[in-house]
């Protein structure tokens, strides 16, 4: 059993964001105590299925529910949340636990003896830290399939560059603040510190049966590799296999 | 063999659009979908087609089109653009039969910023994540992930003409609204001073051109916030207004990022959506807080609209003598400014 957490609230907190969502907060800040409530409160609201709703957005600490203001009133999303309240995780729950393989430095991670220089320390060491931890999928948001990481080493928080890159590579693994994350096979603008690369395609819409491969409350882990297993990874992720291993866990 | 419609020359940004995705933005999937949906069910009323058929979006400088293989009718819908046929100007917001061969070209919009044209019987492409909507960030949609390109071939799904009669936008629905676009404050008003929201209220705005189906970025009078700039990234809707470190709002649209971090004043009305679409550069708007109440009486307006939108239409004879409905409708005085401006 948890300890009391004080980042989460004892009653949910309703913003309106327009005629047709709310976002609904359940606690404070980036915790992982509040981030699983939010995936309850998701699962609950989602098996419910109340006509009307028509989209649920979990992020760090806020579901955002968009509801067709022609059939639903908002105190009428707001009763039905107050009904699920305080969510609570089923039982015999799994939990996924994903092994992300990652080729860091050089070509694949442009930052990664940047931040050794600047912890004073070698890049070997960064490695070490930032594949010992295990790591708690926040939400993924921003781009397609770009999942926001927490439980990074504390010894890897950095402050984000001061200006952003318009472009970072394609399936970037990086770290920002006290954040960590894994990318998309597209480019993207990012003002974090690149310290790797993976083959994982944590988005590819033509792997129709499995578009996405990673959702809130998931763990993940990553694993250092050479660049040749890189190469071979990569080729077979493209073909769309499933390259990250991933274990389910009893809670 | 399909029969194509050929892209001669793209225009500034043309996409295919259709309502969009939903349900994907909790994996960061962007709704993306026509940014006027009035414009789409407009010109898909029009040939006769679905609501939700997927039909091109316009933007300021139309393309060139032609089909080799086919007679096709045609409709657009949304902002008034010129358009011709092999060099001969028609009007927009009526059906068009486009003989083989024949060119067709969409010029410049006159008034507002984007239209829809759609094709009778609609195009024949994949959908992607259920929607074949265009967002070129993420690659989907459309025939390649990206805005349509010269040469490109949009194959067609029932090419030939169809056995209805023309039909055209009556003229009290072509009429682009004007005045302040109606918000509800939040969610994070509270992130800002008394001050920054009553600066948010009373000033005009200017739409900047770096504004796109992601966001309508507007320059004017600082909004002040009443502490720390960033809060922790929550999801976004088409609508919201987020403001920045600088001050200068943001108009969340179709194409936006899933999430954000910076705290959102306020949330336009759907029923104000359509007409961010046809906000052009250096255009000014003004926002006006309105009370949740009218603004789902707004909503449920809105979509009653959209449920008849075939009585906003009106049959044409082709034929020898225009109708003086026709007349009356047709863009007679094309240079003149409306009176309604």
């Amino acid at each position: 059993m948890s300890r009391a957490n004080d980042a989460l609230y004892a009653m949910p907190r309703f913003r309106r964001s327009g005629d047709a969502a709310l976002t609904v907060e359940v606690g404070d800040g980036i915790d992982a105590d509040v981030n699983a409530r939010v995936v309850d409160l998701d699962r609950a609201l989602t098996e419910r299925a109340v006509p009307g709703i028509v989209e649920i957005v979990p992020t760090y600490r806020t579901l955002l529910v968009c509801f067709d203001p022609t059939m639903l009133s908002r105190r009428d999303v707001e009763a039905e949340i107050m009904a699920l309240w305080p969510p609570v995780a089923p039982e015999g729950q799994v939990r996924r636990r994903w092994t992300v393989p990652v080729a860091y430095g050089g070509d694949n991670g442009m930052d990664l003896d940047w931040l050794a220089q600047r912890l004073d320390t070698t890049t070997d060491e960064i490695v070490a830290r930032h594949s010992a931890a295990e790591y708690r999928v926040y939400m993924i948001g921003f781009m397609p399939g770009f999942a926001y990481l927490g439980g990074l080493d504390r010894t890897l928080h950095v402050d984000r560059r001061p200006e952003p890159r318009l472009v970072t590579p394609p399936c970037s693994v990086s770290v920002g603040g006290q954040q960590a994350a894994v990318a998309p096979p597209l480019a993207a603008p990012s003002g974090w510190h690149m310290l790797g690369r993976t083959p994982v395609r944590s988005y590819d819409p033509a792997r129709t049966h499995e578009p996405f491969l990673f959702r809130a409350g998931d763990l993940l882990r990553f694993h250092p590799i050479g660049v040749a297993e890189f190469a071979a990874l990569a080729r077979a992720a493209e073909a769309g296999a499933i390259i990250a291993e991933c274990e389910e866990l009893k809670v | 063999m399909s029969v194509d419609l050929e892209i001669v020359e793209p225009g500034l940004a043309t996409t295919l659009q259709d309502l969009g995705r939903r349900g994907f933005q909790r994996y960061g999937i962007s709704a993306s979908g026509a940014m006027d949906p009035i414009a789409l069910a407009t010109a898909n009323a029009l040939v006769g087609n679905k609501a939700e058929t997927a039909a091109l979006e316009i933007t300021l400088a139309g393309p060139t089109l032609s089909c080799a293989g086919a007679d096709i009718r045609f409709a657009l819908a949304g902002a008034d653009f010129a358009v011709s046929i092999d060099g001969r100007p028609v009007s927009s917001h009526e059906t068009h039969d486009l003989n083989a061969g024949q060119r067709l070209t969409i010029g410049t919009a006159r008034d507002g910023a984007r239209a829809v044209l759609a094709v009778a019987g609609g195009f024949q492409v994949t959908p992607m994540l259920g929607s074949v909507s265009t967002h070129s960030r993420s690659q989907l949609g459309g025939l390649d992930g990206g805005a349509l390109r010269a040469g490109d071939r949009l194959p067609l799904a029932a090419p030939g003409l169809p056995a209805r009669p023309h039909l055209m936008v009556s003229p009290a629905h072509r009429r682009r609204a004007r005045g302040a676009i109606r918000v509800l404050l939040g969610p994070q008003d509270d992130a800002f001073s008394a001050e920054g929201i009553a600066t948010f209220l009373s000033s005009d705005y200017t739409v900047t051109p770096l504004s796109d189906r992601m966001g309508c970025r507007l320059e004017g009078p600082r909004v002040q916030h009443a502490g720390a700039v960033g809060i922790v990234s929550d999801g976004t809707v088409f609508g919201s207004i987020q403001i920045p470190g600088n001050g200068q709002p943001i108009i969340l649209l179709a194409d936006r990022q899933t999430t954000g971090g910076y705290p959102k004043i306020a949330t336009v009305i759907s029923a104000d959506l359509p007409r961010l679409a046809q906000l052009r550069p250096g255009e000014r708007v003004r926002f006006e807080a309105i009370e949740e109440d009218l603004a789902v009486k707004l909503a449920r307006e809105a979509r009653e609209q959209i449920r008849r939108i075939d009585t906003s239409l009106i049959e044409i004879e082709r034929a020898a003598v225009p109708t003086v409905e026709h007349l009356l409708a047709c863009n007679l005085i094309d240079g003149m400014i409306s009176a309604f401006d």
